[in-house]
């Protein structure tokens, strides 16, 4: 499991740096998504990997923490993926303007040759 | 200690929220309304941190600290007052009086929701001043971005879009490397709360001290991102450069946060009670503090347009900062805080007063000829609004905020500039030592050198562009200037030469702040020690 979680946070964010350097909005957008979705994984991953592990208290149950796994990190994750969420849709909604004032989806607002 | 006083503290967050809200459903062409509102809850904010200011100055145990569910420190989550984040609020909360009375001459017709978004930048610069923990940081600081992205924006315009379009990409990426040194700092330690984690570092075991340092400077390297540090800072200049004025003095304290921020927890987590990270990444800041000096006044001098130039002061201002904290002098921690202080103001001064100076030019005219015809509806308005009091010998009035902020800007005496450039050399060469040469290292000589340069590259290109613009000046239009725009930049530079007039208590103040920041495990102790109220 550990395995798991760290090559999809490790191709996440390496997938996610290597567009965000890249010269159309579109790539820099969907870079930065995949950027915050390995930075959701690894807050959560900080919570340590627990199989079977409620981050709550059952009522009535015994209030070992053996049983539990850490409920801030969760807490944390929700709160971060709100916030990329909304940071999302306003850079979409730049990107689409800047593609109306400049006709072209360069991140300069310009071609350059080469690209 | 009396019971409203307390809540007080949560004031300057709680009153912008509410009236970002209760402004947005109120329509747009009521603008004297919202503006009236929008200025009220400022001025409440600014009177509330004054008290603050006075609060945190008396010292009187148990006030600074607001448990927000009344919960005690480590578990729960607390605001946190002292000498530092009261300075820091009363200065955010002046400049952005400032900058809202200058935006309702005419700039804050020229988009919508002006006033919400303005709210919502002060409760969250507030916020961010004001929380004790690293996630609550989080959030505030993405409040006050997400509304500086709103407010960068407003007024539209291919200029304004591709350099906010810039500016979101950097800090969102600035974002998640925050969210990564949050997460790994609690990953070992187990604690959020800013002064929990000073007290635990130094208990930690040798292998974990790797990852709570590395997340230190993953964290440090999204507030330098903020801050502006080269070669983090590329953004910077373009983005202040192409905002509209008000929006650019109250940018000048945004950059002002992350040095808060580094301020805070460089002294508070890796300070003298750290054990062995004490000092952590000092060598870091001295070499990219004095890097973005160098490149910060190569840039002004190289600058043609103001607002470039004004752009890359913020860097010089920052540069200044970054290293003076790196180089470790005790002595210089006051002079830091009187630079920080006296240099923001002045450079907010400056966004304000550049486009009034640039309004006869044709550049500028151009620029605010255009945005009116994109939102052609309130052109008819506008005539009506600009009825003021046409102020007599404008040129005069102007040439003199220029040259005083020519002054202020070069650090040249008898102004705040230059005490405050005088207080950081001052500590410099402070030692306990007789022999000078012992005391001091090729580094400090480095930012002497430096320090000095800046000032005179500062002096010659404000020359330069002072002789263009009000001796040789092609076209001889006067600008017309209404008192609601000139008053700001007046009360700001005012601001600057009380500062000097009084720099004695102010220093006094500031050595006290400093006195507090190098204590780490007073402050603590202090937060988390602060007992519930209700007495259970």
């Amino acid at each position: 499991m550990e395995l798991v979680l760290s090559t999809g946070i490790g191709v996440l964010t390496a997938s996610g740096v290597y567009l965000l350097l890249r010269p159309r909005t579109y790539q820099v957008i969907i870079g930065l998504s995949l950027l915050s979705f390995a930075v959701n994984l690894f807050i959560f991953g900080m919570g340590r990997l627990r199989v079977n592990a409620p981050p709550l208290l059952e009522p009535g149950g015994v209030g070992d923490l053996v049983r539990y796994t850490d409920p801030v990190p969760q807490a944390l994750v929700l709160t971060a993926i709100v916030i990329g969420f909304a940071m999302t849709a306003l850079f979409l909604v730049v990107l689409l303007a800047s593609r109306g004032f400049t006709g072209t989806d360069h991140v300069d607002g310009r071609e350059q040759r080469g690209d | 200690m009396i019971e409203w006083l307390q809540h007080l503290l949560v004031l300057p967050i709680l009153v912008p929220l509410a009236v970002a809200a209760v402004l947005i459903p109120i329509d747009e062409r009521k603008r004297t309304l919202k503006g009236a509102i929008g200025f009220a809850s400022t001025l409440v904010v600014f009177v509330v941190t004054m008290i603050l200011v006075r609060l945190a100055a008396g010292g009187s145990p148990g006030t600074g600290v607001y448990q927000l569910g009344n919960w005690p420190a480590p578990f729960g989550i607390v605001l946190v007052l002292d000498r530092l984040s009261a300075l820091m609020l009363c200065l955010a909360s002046g400049l952005a009086l400032a900058a809202q009375v200058y935006s309702m001459a005419r700039w804050h017709t020229a988009g919508h929701h002006f006033h919400s978004l303005f709210q919502l930048l002060v409760a969250g610069l507030n916020g961010a001043f004001l929380t004790g923990d690293l996630f609550n940081l989080f959030v505030f600081f993405e409040m006050m971005l997400a509304a500086s992205y709103g407010l960068l924006l407003h007024c539209s315009g291919p200029v304004r879009v591709k350099a906010g379009l810039h500016y979101i990409a950097i800090n969102l990426a600035a974002s998640a490397l925050f969210l990564i040194g949050v997460s790994l700092i609690y990953g070992v330690t187990g604690t959020l709360n800013m002064a929990d984690l000073a007290t635990k570092l130094a208990t930690l075991a040798p292998e974990n001290r790797n990852f709570v340092e590395a997340g230190a400077a993953i964290l440090g390297v999204a507030f330098l991102v903020k801050a502006g540090m080269w070669p983090l800072s590329f953004w910077l200049p373009t983005a202040y450069a192409a905002a509209t004025p008000p929006v650019a003095a109250a940018f000048a304290i945004l950059t002002k946060v992350g040095i808060y921020i580094i301020i805070r927890l460089h002294l508070l987590v890796f300070g003298a009670a750290a054990g062995a990270s004490t000092g952590f990444g000092q060598d870091w800041l001295v070499a990219g503090g004095m890097l973005t000096i160098a490149y910060g006044a190569i840039g002004v001098l190289a600058s043609q347009a103001m607002g470039r130039l004004a752009g890359y002061s913020v860097l010089v201002s920052s540069g200044t900062l970054l290293a003076a904290l790196g180089l470790g002098h005790q002595g210089m921690l006051a002079g830091a805080l009187f630079y920080l202080v006296s240099s923001t103001l002045t450079i907010a001064a400056f966004f304000l007063l550049i486009e009034l100076v640039e309004r006869g030019r044709d550049a500028g005219a151009d620029v605010l000829a255009v945005t009116m015809e994109a939102y052609g509806d309130f052109d008819e308005d506008e005539e009506e609004e600009e009825v003021g009091v046409a102020i007599p010998g404008t040129m005069a009035v102007l040439g003199l905020c220029f040259c005083l902020c020519a002054v202020l800007l070069s650090g040249l005496p008898p102004l705040s500039g230059f005490i405050a450039k005088f207080a950081l050399l001052h500590g410099l060469f402070d030692g306990s030592k007789a022999d000078l040469a012992a005391a001091t290292s090729p580094a400090d000589w480095t930012y002497v050198l430096l320090i000095i340069l800046s000032g005179l590259a500062a002096m010659i290109a404000m020359n330069r562009i002072g002789i263009r613009t009000f001796w040789a000046s092609i076209e001889g239009t006067i600008p017309r200037v209404v008192v609601v725009e000139i008053a700001p930049v007046l009360v700001l530079l005012g601001a600057c030469v009380f500062l000097s007039l009084q720099a004695g208590p102010a220093m006094r103040y500031m050595q006290a702040t400093a006195d507090d920041l190098l204590s780490p495990l007073v402050h603590s102790e202090r937060v988390l020690s602060a007992p519930r109220t209700g007495g259970n």
